[in-house]
């Protein structure tokens, strides 16, 4: 176990983690506004399969991170029309996106595997330029990996000191109040989906176009369910998220640590790993969970007469 | 007080005053509202001034909350004009009626119990910047809040608050988002008699800044101590609008009515009781309340059969709790519970309910039914091992029906076994719980806030209900808000506050007032406070 | 107070609602069809060829008929697996990894056990694939029951887990001599019996008895009766002293393990052994299906059949005009999404 396995286990987690993160933090702001979003992962693949096509086909991995951004966007919007206008119960509805975003994701990324993509510049974190160049490469960030940890911050103060997320927050305890208090609460739900979808696209894009720079069918291997598991681990607050989504890295490089040491356990084992591990983090914050959540999580929206 | 200009009676148009006439702030012409079923307001004429407390008294189901929410913009009136200061508006939402200056107080609060009483009212703030200063706006709230003595902590979260202090809460949004008339939904409903008069107090000091005040209310007392005026609705219609000069019990009754109201038959169980075993004795015991659950401690209770015990308090303190807990849905962390003389601590709900005990609650849609079954099914709910045959394989629905006819004979009522449950009025879904419940003659029967929001002739034949299972010798758990309903039905009443019994009374011995103070946690006065 | 007349029995089975009901899934049919042309003309194929192509290798042979019903049985069974649940208000999503675990412990028992003979065995594989898939929903049904977490995300979570779980026992223990991702071929004393000469085995008679005790239990008996309390109302049901948490883990249990009945029933009847990553999202589509067919038994039925003729259709499409089954996916969400959307010709009232 060199040092140089050990910094790249780091630098492995790190990458990995940002996606999860942008995904984790636009789940938060969906969910701070009532909203389930199970079919995460289907968005995710998307996000990722139109990433790489656009930014294959224009060479130019900037407009492919805006088209799954956009992407992200959009499908959620659709996830939207279900279960705000339609009304219709967030998990199914949340699943049957899971569904089309397999199989939408399959036609468009179709073309497009193995295509070559543009690498996105990256940067050496000041201060590390003294050490060999063997290990610079591997804490060379991208600007998607520079901008997460302040996204969460501007997450968080959007929601906790703008009006904007005011209104959002009251959308999710009790959306029969914030429309007496002269809201629209469908409206703010849809604004609340795109921006998800908007974090969602950002952390597909970074897995997709900077970190495995290609498309393969459901490449995002669960983090969408991950991401939703740490929702609840970080109650609800894009802080906490951090934390979350670093002890959660923390224990994927460990796992992979333990690969590259020649530990001989089974790949399929400590594939199982994470899952098993959001389980029983879930259930050891079990207790405190529901005094947590948005009220109205999961609940629908009827509206007055 | 009275507002200065002579009183226009509302059934024929005011004519103006050329002397010092004041305009009514509010004016109501000719509202109607007409539902599938029933016609809620039926052409209502009503005139609100600046400076005066207004109260609209009328029982379950007169209209009133129909014409508030026609005021406030959840309904739209079929029919009928409305002017705000002197220009006729229609409103169409609530943000709009406050844009107009009309508030509403509901009767469960609409706070968010999650947010801090800050950011409650910052949602109401018509000019709320898009950068929210929360400090700024706590500064405009607590100028008022010491104007209006409406003093309150700001930067916690409402769910750590008193119900009382919630209240103030929401006045101070009301006031905050501009409102000039206030109308308060049964305010007092959940408060004891001098937090009662300490509202009173505030409300005195809006209307002398010039505050409209509409108390929607059904409690008499309050209404003769503190209305100006007096408006009452029955069955959809104003029948009568008086000052509170002209006014007086009887008189109220009679315009709220229009008939005797029947009395129960009660008679008070004489002294004397046989000493059998207590059909529930609780031993010391103590639960863990979790999230806004109120934790009981030290409880030591028994009631015996044939005797009806009351619990008073607040809501909040306890009184939920404790009849869940002798239900079963809460566990007791510790002490012990014996039912009919046999210990019973650990045991199931189904057990419970297999010894023989009926519990019958509020909000029967809710709590006691499934909404899209239907009546027979539901009323089936409660003893399936009674019908089920071949081992579970089926059931017997001949036998539910029969002893379904049995307990509507009993109550001499009849049900529509087929429509679903939710089809009814809660009238009637509570009288469908309480043959389910009291159908098969309980041993004892835990009675939980059980006429909360029932019209008057359902709440009576509940009442009646519950004694006449007390002749047959039933225990009963009483837990009502309605002081009076426990003053009347109870031979023996507990008060609870804090999760603990801080008083226990037979009622002869002891007044609403000396009761209240207990429930509020402030030694008693002795007694004689008026 | 008015009170209201009585109203007579509710019509029963051929009534009105019955036929209020076949229009529904006849309509759900045309709405397939009319997509999946645009789906098929999006991708660049002719729909109505590929739509007569699928109807003639479907329908149009007796070797069609029963490749659509081998197709079928295995999700009619997860679709029961996720209805009983659904009766109660439980969200059964973890049906795919109740059917590798029903699997995994059946292909334990066909390894094992080979000197049984096929009277004894099978039955024995039964048990054991209910087993299985019993223990795997007991878990999100216990944690949800004790009040710790949602039984929807964790049953998702497991899903994954099981799947690596059976690539584990595979890889590790079980590998056939040639192939390291399946087991050997199982002993024919361990195989399901088939029908005249067809891929249709004893399964096929397993997802009917499950359809017509659902039907039963659900309609007739006193659990039943309870079950749907608890579904309309837990509160209330639980006042009435229904014991809410003895029914969520006994009814996700029996969801989990009529799923390993399914798995069981794949390993030893259509495969013959034990494949890594065998099912192709038979778990997932009896969740859609039941979802589809609003938990009703005999709309399973039907359902399950238009999706298997689907699903077998579009196996062929991939083969002869290139369409991706990627396509299929998207049909078949797309059909749950506008289920879901409840245009108001499928509005029914929650059961």
């Amino acid at each position: 176990m060199t040092l140089l396995a050990i910094f790249g286990v780091i630098s492995s987690a790190i990458y990995s983690g940002t996606s999860l993160l942008y995904a984790t933090l636009g789940e938060v702001v969906g969910e701070r506004a009532g909203i389930v979003n199970l079919g995460l992962e289907g968005i995710l693949l998307v996000s990722a399969a139109s990433g790489v096509a656009v930014a294959g086909m224009t060479n130019n991995p900037y407009l492919g991170i805006m088209a799954a951004m956009l992407a992200g966007g959009l499908m959620n919007l659709m996830f939207g029309y279900l279960v705000i206008t339609r009304k219709a119960n967030q998990l199914a509805s949340g699943l049957s996106m899971m569904f089309f975003g397999f199989g939408l994701s399959a036609l468009i990324g179709r073309d497009f595997v193995g295509v070559k993509i543009t690498a996105l510049p990256k940067l050496l974190l000041p201060g590390l330029s003294s050490l060999p160049r063997l290990y610079t490469s591997l804490f060379r960030f991208d600007f998607l990996i520079i901008l997460v940890v302040p996204m969460a911050f501007l997450i968080w103060w959007l929601l906790f000191r703008t009006r904007w997320g005011l209104v959002l927050r009251a959308v999710g305890e009790n959306a029969d109040i914030a429309f007496a208090s002269g809201r629209n609460p469908l409206w703010m739900r849809y604004q609340a989906l795109f921006l998800s979808g908007l974090l969602a696209g950002m952390g597909a894009a970074h897995l997709a176009i900077v970190y495995t720079m290609s498309w393969t069918q459901y490449m995002t291997g669960g983090i969408g369910f991950i991401a939703v598991a740490l929702v609840i681990f970080s109650k609800w607050h894009p802080l906490r998220a951090i934390a979350g989504v670093l002890i959660f890295s923390g224990a994927v490089a460990f796992q992979l640590l333990l690969q590259a040491s020649g530990v001989q356990v089974s790949p399929f084992l400590l594939n199982s790993i994470p899952y098993v591990l959001t389980i029983i983090v879930l259930i050891a914050w079990g207790g405190n969970r529901k005094q947590s959540a948005p009220a109205s999580l999961g609940r629908v929206y009827q509206g007055t007469e | 007080m009275e507002p200065s200009i002579g009183f226009h009676p509302v059934n024929r148009i005011p004519e103006p005053d050329t002397a010092s006439s004041q305009v009514p702030y509010l004016i109501l012409r000719g509202v109607t509202k007409r539902f599938p079923l029933v016609l809620a307001n039926d052409h209502i004429d009503l005139d609100i001034f600046q400076g005066e407390i207004h109260a609209l008294l009328g029982e379950n189901g007169a209209g009133k909350s129909t014409l508030m929410k026609i005021m406030y913009g959840f309904y739209r009136a079929d029919a009928g004009v409305m002017n705000v200061n002197g220009q006729p508006v229609e409103i169409h939402s609530p943000a709009e009626a406050r844009k107009f200056g009309i508030g509403m107080l509901f009767q469960d609060f609409s706070l968010i119990p999650a947010m801090s009483v800050a950011e409650n009212i910052a949602l109401f703030l018509e000019d709320l910047k898009m950068v929210v200063d929360i400090r700024q706006v706590d500064k405009r709230i607590q100028e008022l809040a010491v104007r209006y003595h409406l003093q309150v902590r700001s930067q916690i979260k409402v769910s750590e608050l008193s119900i009382g202090e919630q209240q103030k809460v929401e006045i101070l949004k009301l006031l905050l988002s501009g409102a000039k008339i206030l109308i308060l939904d049964e305010p007092t409903r959940v408060l004891a008699p001098h937090e009662v008069a300490a509202l009173f107090k505030v409300l005195d000091n809006l209307r002398a800044s010039g505050y409209a005040i509409i108390l929607i209310t059904h409690k008499l007392k309050e209404v003769l101590d503190c209305a100006d005026r007096i408006t009452i609705l029955r069955g959809g219609c104003v029948t009568g609008s008086l000052l509170r000069s002209e006014a007086s019990e009887k008189k109220l009754l009679d315009l709220m009515f229009g008939k005797e109201m029947p009395g129960l038959s009660t008679q008070r169980r004489a002294a004397g009781k046989d000493r059998l075993d207590p059909v529930l004795e609780l031993r010391d015991v103590e639960t863990h309340g979790e999230g806004a659950e109120t934790s009981l401690k030290e409880i030591n209770l028994k009631i015996f059969p044939g005797e009806i015990v009351g619990v008073a308090g607040i809501s909040g303190n306890g009184q939920k709790e404790l009849g869940d807990l002798v239900l079963g849905m809460i566990s007791c962390a510790r002490g012990e519970k014996l039912l009919f003389g046999k210990e019973a601590t650990q045991i199931s709900i189904r057990e419970v309910r297999r010894q023989g005990v009926a519990f019958i609650p509020e909000n029967p849609l809710v709590m006691a039914t499934i909404p899209w079954m239907t009546v027979l099914e539901n009323l089936a709910l409660t003893r399936p091992w009674r019908y089920a045959i071949r081992g579970g394989l089926s059931v017997n629905w001949g036998s539910v029906k029969k002893d379904v006819q049995a307990g509507l004979e009993k109550m001499a009522y009849k049900l529509p076994l087929y429509a679903p449950a939710r089809s009814l009025s809660g009238g009637n879904l509570q009288r469908m719980v309480i043959i389910r419940e009291l159908g098969l003659d309980p041993r004892f029967i835990i009675a939980s806030y059980m006429t909360r929001g029932l019209d008057v002739q359902s709440t009576i034949a509940a009442r009646q209900a519950l004694l006449d299972a007390r002749q047959a010798g039933a225990g009963v758990l009483l837990i009502s808000e309605d002081l009076e309903e426990i003053f009347t039905l109870s031979d023996r009443l507990i008060v609870l506050y804090g999760g603990r019994i801080v008083g226990e009374f037979v009622p002869e011995e002891t007044d609403i007032y000396q009761v209240g103070y207990l429930m509020t946690g402030s030694s008693s006065e002795n007694g004689a406070t008026h | 107070m008015a009170q209201p007349t009585e109203t007579p029995k509710r019509k029963t089975f051929m009534g009105q609602k019955t036929i209020t009901a076949a229009l529904r899934y006849i309509l759900m049919l045309l709405l397939s069809l009319v997509l999946f042309g645009i789906i098929l003309a999006l991708a660049g194929k002719n729909p109505i060829q590929a739509t007569i192509d699928i109807f003639r290798s479907t329908l149009g042979s007796s070797y069609g008929i029963s490749e659509v019903i081998v197709a079928m049985v295995p999700m009619v069974i997860t679709a029961v697996a996720v209805a009983i649940p659904s009766r109660a208000g439980l969200i059964n999503v973890g049906v795919e990894g109740q059917l590798y675990m029903g699997a995994c412990l059946a292909t334990w028992g066909a390894l094992t056990f080979t000197q049984l003979p096929a009277w004894a065995l099978l039955p024995l594989l039964i048990a054991l694939g209910m087993l299985g898939g019993a223990f795997w929903a007991f878990i999100p049904g216990f944690l949800k029951a004790i009040g710790l977490v949602n039984e929807t995300i964790t049953s998702l979570l497991l899903n994954l887990v099981a799947v690596n779980i059976t690539a584990f026992l595979i890889f590790g223990f079980w590998h056939g001599p040639m192939d390291t991702n399946k087991t050997a071929s199982f002993i024919p004393a361990a195989r399901l019996p088939t029908f005249f000469g067809t891929r249709i085995d004893l399964s096929l008679v397993f997802a009917l008895a499950l359809l017509w005790l659902f039907w039963y239990l659900m309609k007739y008996s006193r659990w039943g009766l309870e079950i749907r309390a608890i579904g309309g109302n837990p509160q209330a049901a639980r006042r009435n002293g229904i014991p809410l948490k003895a029914y969520q883990v006994t009814l996700m249990s029996l969801g989990g393990a009529i799923a390993g009945i399914a798995g069981m029933s794949l390993v030893s009847g259509y495969y013959g052994l034990l494949l890594a990553n065998f099912s192709t999202g038979y778990g997932y589509m009896g969740f859609l299906i039941s979802w589809l067919s609003f938990g009703n038994p005999v709309g399973i039925l039907l359902v399950s059949f238009l999706v298997a003729m689907i699903t077998t259709g579009g196996n062929l499409l991939q083969l002869t005009q290139g369409v991706p089954y990627a396509v299929i996916n998207i049909l078949l969400a797309l059909s749950l999404y506008i289920v879901m959307a409840r245009p108001k010709f499928f509005k029914e009232a929650k059961q």
